[in-house]
């Protein structure tokens, strides 16, 4: 008798998001089946890497992920542009880290200078980033997302001591939003029902249930995206059907293990390699889990998923 | 109905469409005068505002028959309301293989009421194994356990939840299972008649019910509330605006 392979069939599917104009869109979501479960059903786009960039330079960042990047990283623009010439990027995300009040606390009309010079500079998607400061995130991104204006990019991070401003705005100037929570499935639920019921059609919708690296949680984080994928597919749970993002670099990036030295740490080999090694390991767990949009840094990292993304579909 | 008078009863179906209903019951009680012509103008009058199958509520096989002809598929496949040990119902499930459509089966015979829940399934069993002699496949069989008053028949409630428990272990999948819930409340007053219902179909869920023959908004918080309780549904402090 020949062999049938046993098939699950799902009852819920998670929407597929668009952003970029014209003809420099990029798709990520809209499969009915569990990640790389491409036998099952409809697995329409693949994942998406997009580059991690900041409006200041990464002085905070370890020396390993600073160098691919040493020519470049001191002006957003011409580090755009290199991550979409030469390193090809398929997105791009502009972390306004800069207008943190403890790093350079730079003016929302700073922050909204920069959007609009790197968005007249590059062609591909851009996800545009607070410092991650709640209150000065709403002022931030309201003004990034006016910069930005119908370029159909995402913004984020909507939270839940946030949310409000920073929906408007995404609602105002067409973008699409990223909600996050912090690790907690029900509290994401919860999020995702505020911020439609304000108005934002729960398509512009991207998940982000909270990072976190190997070895520091990711452990946590892998169960959280599961658990939100199985509702999204099994329980058909119309709030919950938005795709999932991974912020993996700066998550990585800043754990021991990807910057201790050799000289300290001879057992553990290479830094550098350790730290590629570290990123490309947290994004793979994260795209089993479900993520289908990941923010990475290292170029050789971004490299190695991309082939595991080739090899799978 | 009488006075085919579309306007309530559109009304009401678009309601409960609203509310969440899977199904519209369309009872028009024995009709055994120009029940055809009742039946076809119940159908359509509902299914012209609601996207969703009927359940063809009546003793009369020909109104069945005369729903059936006119019922709408795309919207699902229709319900047949009911067959039942009593041979006069047998017929029924020819029109539910010939239509191809689902159809309840009441757990009773001619002989009267069921004793308890073993009765219940012992009828459940013959109306199953004559189901499959009529070509109909179990799987569009619905076991209605007959949920009785509670201000006359106490001791049939927990009989009943019983009984839904018995009836899913008569096959594997389990059978499917309905009720006509607010018969639970029927005498009692009416401030409690949403109570009664609300809690019984708790239990009911919680034993794995199928399917009821209810008012949808009465019931709504409850089907949200005992889904995330059951885990069926993820829980977020909105759950019940959702």
């Amino acid at each position: 008798m020949a062999f049938t392979l046993p098939k699950e069939a799902y009852t819920g599917k998670v929407y597929s998001v668009t952003i970029g104009t014209d003809d420099n869109t990029v798709a990520f979501g809209g499969e009915n089946v569990l990640p790389f479960h491409i036998f099952e059903g409809v697995v329409p786009n693949r994942p998406v890497i997009a580059y991690e960039i900041q409006d200041v330079p990464p002085d905070d960042w370890p020396e390993n992920i600073q160098k691919p990047f040493e020519t470049v990283s001191n002006d957003p623009v011409t580090w755009a542009k290199f991550c979409q010439d030469v390193l090809k990027a398929k997105a791009i995300t502009l972390r306004l880290k800069g207008t943190h009040p403890d790093r350079q606390n730079r003016s929302p009309e700073d922050a909204a200078k920069t959007v609009k010079d790197v968005l007249s500079a590059i062609n591909v998607p851009l996800i545009i980033l607070g410092s991650n400061h709640t209150e000065k995130d709403a002022a931030v991104l309201v003004a990034a997302a006016e910069a930005a204006k119908d370029k159909n990019c995402i913004i984020g991070k909507a939270q839940e001591a946030n949310y409000k401003t920073i929906v408007a705005a995404a609602i105002a100037n067409n973008h699409k939003l990223i909600a996050m929570s912090e690790l907690d499935v029900n509290l994401s639920k919860q999020l995702n029902i505020l911020i439609t019921q304000m108005g934002l059609d729960r398509e512009k919708l991207i998940i982000d249930p909270m990072c976190s690296a190997l070895g520091y949680g990711l452990e946590y984080t892998y169960s959280v995206v599961e658990r939100i994928r199985v509702a999204a597919l099994v329980q058909n749970d119309l709030t919950m059907q938005a795709p999932m993002l991974g912020d993996i670099g700066m998550y990585v990036w800043k754990v021991k293990e990807t910057q201790a030295s050799e000289m300290d740490m001879p057992q553990w080999g290479s830094t550098e390699e350790r730290g590629i090694t570290w990123e490309a390991v947290t994004a793979i767990a994260l795209l089993l889990a479900g993520a289908e949009l990941l923010i990475m840094r290292h170029p050789r990292a971004v490299g190695s998923i991309e082939r595991v993304i080739e090899e799978l579909y | 109905m009488l006075n085919r008078d579309k306007g309530p009863i559109q009304d009401i179906a678009t309601t409960q469409w609203k509310a969440g209903a899977g199904m519209i019951d369309a009872n028009i009680g024995p009709a055994e005068d120009s029940g055809e012509s009742l039946m076809e103008w119940m159908v359509t009058t509902i299914q012209e505002v609601v996207p969703l199958p009927i359940c063809l509520d009546t003793t009369n096989y020909s109104a069945i028959e005369a729903g059936l002809k006119v019922h709408n598929n795309e919207w699902g496949s229709p319900l047949i309301n009911s067959t039942s040990n009593d041979p006069e119902r047998f017929p029924m499930l020819e029109l539910a293989a010939k239509y191809n459509t689902l159809i309840i089966g009441l757990t009773v015979g001619k002989g009267g009421l069921p004793a308890d829940a073993e009765e219940r399934a012992a009828i459940a069993a013959e109306i199953m194994a004559r189901t499959m002699e009529y070509g109909v496949p179990l799987e569009d069989l619905y076991l209605d356990p007959l949920v009785l008053q509670i201000a006359t028949s106490q001791d049939h409630a927990l009989k009943v939840i019983k009984a839904i428990r018995m009836f899913q272990e008569l096959n594997d999948p389990p059978m499917k299972t309905v009720v006509g819930l607010s018969n639970i409340s029927n005498g009692c007053p009416k401030q409690l008649r949403p109570i009664l219902n609300n809690y019984f179909f708790s239990l009911l869920m919680y034993e794995g019910l199928t399917a009821a023959i209810a008012d949808p908004q009465e019931l709504a918080p409850t089907v949200k509330t005992i889904n995330v309780i059951l885990g069926k549904a993820l829980y977020a402090h909105s759950y019940l605006e959702m």
